[in-house]
């Protein structure tokens, strides 16, 4: 791994009331890497990635993000969270607005850029994810799909430095999973660096630098994707790759 | 003279009602006016109230419904009189006009804080994180992801409510405010004869039953999902 890690989380834990959920968890992304966290539900997965822009506040560890220290209380996280794009499973696009407006409304308000140039900006990045036709439409007008193409054009459009993506294709019927996969590859191939939980093992071993098997708020084992599902070496991962290739 | 004749001479006396239609015109002016000041008073007391309570500071929002409880209980009208007859007795005098008003909008700001809140806790919380996660700070996720789609939310329940409320501008005749129901009463005392009545309840008709109508448009208008 290069040198200077573009996200350096080190000893992570988080405690829901009497619940552990993340146990001392460690993980560090690379500049340009494309990490896959994979494991059963309730491992973990999505709360270490809200940990990270903190969306959910680590009971202890750090969080280093492009050289910020996430949870230093001088640290001005609003301006931080630019730097890091989160995709959600659930999409989370503003039903009240376009899909220009969704793009534009954090280029205006946190930015800082005039509308003319916001929008500018936004026309580009739903060009980016192919929807340059779509920017006038609401999200009740778009398929699944096309929705979370419009929510990675609202992360991608503010520049981040890393992308967060949270299931992004679970909520998705299998003919649209195709449309999002394409434009996270494009993405990876534009030097974007990722961390993507996910049960896609197919674009895993495509994509993926490495991938995270994880179990009950731990790292059990990580490694390249031939590792990962070809030879697994612990009992646990090994169940787990059984379980989801049976489908 | 037959009864159906005694009732017309009660309720549709021609000649008294021309001769007190000034009066009710001039009632019907200040309800409107009362209304105006009501509506926009307690509406943006309510949308205040209901925004600090979202920034959940937590003896800020005991304090808020606290507030809102007691004048959801209240009888407006018992407010009405307690303004008017009891603050007097700290030196405070406000008129009947004011009681009313103040009284009014004290209910309306209680009553719409509560489908306001109602509203913004209704919205998803993906909506929220999706926000902050672009970097947006709270309050500029609550005025432009959050409120937006809450007072769509709200707009039904809020015009139902408002209506209610605002009909209790009559109440304002108990401490002599000259509105519609106000001037209508002294009317029938002097002339001796109802169809002031009448007039007056006719005038409540034109004020109030466009409000309803549009009341039922909105609620069919957003009725599908958002």
């Amino acid at each position: 791994m290069p040198a200077k890690p573009i996200v350096e989380a080190r000893g992570i834990h988080k405690h829901f009331g009497a619940l552990h959920v993340l146990k001392g968890v460690d993980l560090l992304l690379a500049e340009r890497e494309l990490v896959f966290v994979i494991g059963p539900s309730g491992s973990g997965k999505s709360t270490l990635l809200r940990c990270l822009n903190r969306l959910e506040e680590p009971s202890s560890g750090s969080v280093v993000v492009d050289g910020v220290d996430m949870l230093d209380p001088r640290t001005d996280i609003n301006h931080a969270r630019q730097r890091i794009g989160m995709v959600f499973q659930s999409f989370n696009l503003y039903p009240h607005m376009t899909a220009l407006g969704n793009v534009t409304l954090a280029l205006r308000k946190v930015a800082g850029k005039p509308r003319g140039e916001a929008e500018a900006l936004g026309h580009a990045a739903l060009a980016r994810v192919g929807l340059a036709d779509r920017a006038g439409h609401t999200p009740g007008q778009l398929s699944g799909g096309q929705q979370q193409r419009v929510a990675i054009a609202r992360a991608i459009a503010l520049e981040p430095r890393v992308m967060l993506f949270d299931e992004p294709t679970s909520s998705l019927d299998p003919e649209l999973v195709g449309s999002v996969l394409g434009v996270m590859r494009d993405l990876r191939e534009s030097g974007m660096a990722m961390i993507v939980v996910s049960h896609e093992m197919g674009f895993a071993r495509n994509a993926a630098d490495r991938v995270v098997f994880m179990d009950e708020g731990a790292i059990v084992e990580e490694g390249t994707p031939a590792e990962i599902f070809e030879t697994p070496v612990q009992d646990r991962t090994r169940g787990f790759i059984g379980q989801i290739q049976r489908h | 003279m037959t009864s159906w004749e005694r009732f017309l001479d009660a309720f549709f006396n021609a000649k008294v009602m021309a001769k007190y239609l000034p009066d009710i015109a001039h009632g019907m002016l200040v309800t409107v006016e009362l209304a105006a000041l009501v509506i926009v008073a307690g509406l943006v007391t309510g949308l205040a109230l209901a925004l600090v309570r979202s920034l959940g500071l937590r003896p800020v929002n005991l304090l808020i419904v606290f507030i809102v409880d007691l004048f959801r209980a209240l009888p407006p009208l018992v407010i009405i009189v307690f303004i008017y007859f009891g603050l007097p007795a700290v030196g405070i005098a406000p008129s009947g006009f004011v009681s009313t008003w103040l009284s009014l909008t004290l209910v309306l700001m209680a009553f719409s804080e509560e489908i306001y809140w109602a509203g913004i806790t209704s919205i998803a919380k993906g909506q929220w994180e999706a926000a902050r996660s672009t970097g947006l700070t709270f309050i500029q996720t609550l005025m432009n992801v959050v409120l937006p789609q809450a007072l769509r939310l709200t707009i039904p329940p809020l015009t139902n409510r408002t209506i209610a409320i605002t009909k209790g501008t009559a109440l304002g005749t108990v401490v002599a405010v000259n509105e519609i129901l106000g001037m209508a009463s002294s009317a029938v005392s002097n002339s001796y004869n109802p169809s002031p009545l009448t007039l007056g309840a006719l005038a409540y008709l034109i004020l109030f039953f466009p409000m309803v109508v549009f009341g039922r448009w909105l609620e069919t208008r957003m009725a599908w999902k958002r």
